[in-house]
């Protein structure tokens, strides 16, 4: 679950370059959403990563 | 591949540049003592001496490697081209550093500031697996930094690469503003501190079955405070030749980036000093020297764009942050992170990136640096992950039980840090 987590974050990243390349200058609005849509999906990996790390650390106390 | 043309420096900013770069490694020696305070007086000997050989480790690798994929500010770089503009991804400086000695003074400096930034953006996972991680991993962990790792993030960002050409190419303000490294040094040192916590795992004993996390505070308060005096000297050199360096201030605006620093760890100290206080009755010393550090790293990107005022408020932001975050990464979370590291030069890192975005003057600033934040978070972090998870099964990063228990120090060097002192029974060991 942690791998799938960090394998989701650099597809926000590409999400993000997408909006540089897709959009001009002018349209400031859509390339600002485009890179937050990148972001969040990084922060959703970031998450599902650590939700891993905390079911292992589960199944591991002592 | 293409260049970028470099600024010419007069010989007083030279001088002055030269001079704060040869104060900064008190930053290093500020961060060294608050990680060895911070862990356990059974592992300082340890702990110490790993920052030792960091630093050591991380000057060899990234003369060997590192600079070379660096590269200069003036030098040529790897390009392709995407969407009819130039993405320039990796340096090719000069192999083993050949013909230094002849390079432009700028060069030159250049090449110290990221000689010394390497060497703290490697001792921050350190702290983050004291009292577990080998000595042996610690270096391996240093070494993949300084050689892959660091040198690809530089080039974006501090020699002509695609992050420091957003502003050019996409018109995004000045492109990704880091003058003084809070993302190439601190979140990338704070996201490695993560990778490196995920893999390692937490010290024995820290989340017992059936109950809350065990506080295992830090060993010697006065360690920790007094590196956050010599930090404050280190920052304020660093952000002092970062302006000059990265974002060509002139000498009059250095004073004011000097006094921003100041600022910003001010207010970061009162805000923490009043959290803690208002959260547990009385402030808390280690969690008001986390809060200091964290201002300092959020003006690590903003002391040379921003106003006194807004300094002030990027400070008091990074010192609210800190604790409240530390408390949810150890008992929300499940991180063991005795230094605070992913918090403090992480967390407040990204703050003070978004804040130089938010402040500047020049409109699209803040969407350059959300790519950069996107580029550390959705790159830098996976890539540093698989690289240690990598070297995990050849160099494991974990001591052994027996070790952990008996303490790093006599473990790993046969001796303790204190050796007069008598060692205690741990009551988290149940």
């Amino acid at each position: 679950m942690k791998f799938a987590g960090v394998l989701v974050m650099p597809a926000g990243f590409f999400l993000s370059i997408a909006a540089l390349v897709l959009f001009p200058a002018s349209n400031a609005a859509a390339r600002t959403t485009f890179v937050l849509c990148g972001l969040g999906v990084e922060a959703l990996g970031l998450v599902v990563a650590v939700r891993g790390h905390m079911e292992a650390r589960g199944n591991s106390r002592q | 591949m293409t260049s970028n043309v470099q600024p010419a420096m007069t010989e007083a900013t030279f001088v002055l540049v030269l001079v704060s770069l040869l104060l900064s490694p008190l930053a290093i020696a500020g961060v060294a003592l608050i990680n060895t305070g911070l862990g356990r007086s059974r592992s300082a000997a340890q702990a110490l001496l790993g920052n030792l050989a960091i630093v050591a480790v991380t000057t060899i690798a990234f003369a060997l490697v590192g600079a070379t994929l660096a590269g200069p500010m003036g030098g040529v770089g790897h390009v392709f081209h995407l969407s009819g503009k130039p993405w320039n991804w990796l340096g090719t400086g000069p192999l083993l550093l050949s013909g230094l000695a002849s390079a432009p003074a700028q060069t030159q400096l250049e090449l110290l500031f990221e000689f010394l930034a390497v060497a703290l953006a490697a001792l921050i996972p350190w702290g983050s697996g004291a009292d577990r991680l080998r000595l042996t991993a610690g270096c391996a962990v240093a070494a993949v930094l300084a050689g892959l790792v660091f040198p690809l993030l530089a080039h974006w960002v501090w020699a002509g690469g695609w992050l420091s050409q957003l502003g050019g190419n996409f018109s995004l303000g000045s492109g990704f503003l880091d003058p003084a490294g809070a993302g190439t040094i601190h979140v990338l040192g704070g996201l490695s501190a993560l990778a490196v916590v995920w893999v390692t795992g937490p010290r024995r004993g820290k989340f017992p079955q059936g109950g809350f996390a065990t506080a295992m505070p830090g060993h010697n308060a006065v360690y920790i405070l007094f590196g956050c005096l010599l930090a404050l000297a280190g920052w304020l050199a660093f952000n002092v030749a970062g302006a000059v360096l990265w974002v060509q201030a002139p000498l009059s605006a250095l004073p004011v980036a000097a006094i921003n620093t100041l600022l910003s760890a001010s207010g970061a100290l009162a805000a923490t000093f009043a959290v803690t206080r208002y959260r547990f009755g009385k402030p808390d010393a280690s969690l008001c020297a986390n809060g200091w550090l964290a201002g300092l790293v959020a003006s690590s990107a903003c002391a040379a764009i921003v106003t006194p005022v807004q300094s002030l408020v990027v400070g008091i932001v990074a010192g609210v942050i800190t604790p409240l975050l530390v408390e949810v990464l150890e008992l929300a979370v499940s991180i063991d992170d005795p230094s605070g590291a992913i918090t403090v030069h992480g967390a407040c890192g990204l703050w003070g990136l978004i804040a130089a975005g938010v402040f500047a003057p020049l409109g699209g600033q803040l969407i350059a640096q959300l790519v950069g934040i996107a580029a550390l978070l959705g790159l830098m972090l996976p890539f540093a992950y698989l690289l240690f998870w990598i070297v995990n099964r050849f160099v494991p990063f974990r001591v052994d039980s027996d070790g952990e228990r008996i303490g790093m120090d006599l473990h790993e060097l046969g001796g303790g840090a204190y050796p007069e002192f008598v060692i205690h029974r741990d009551d988290s060991y149940r």
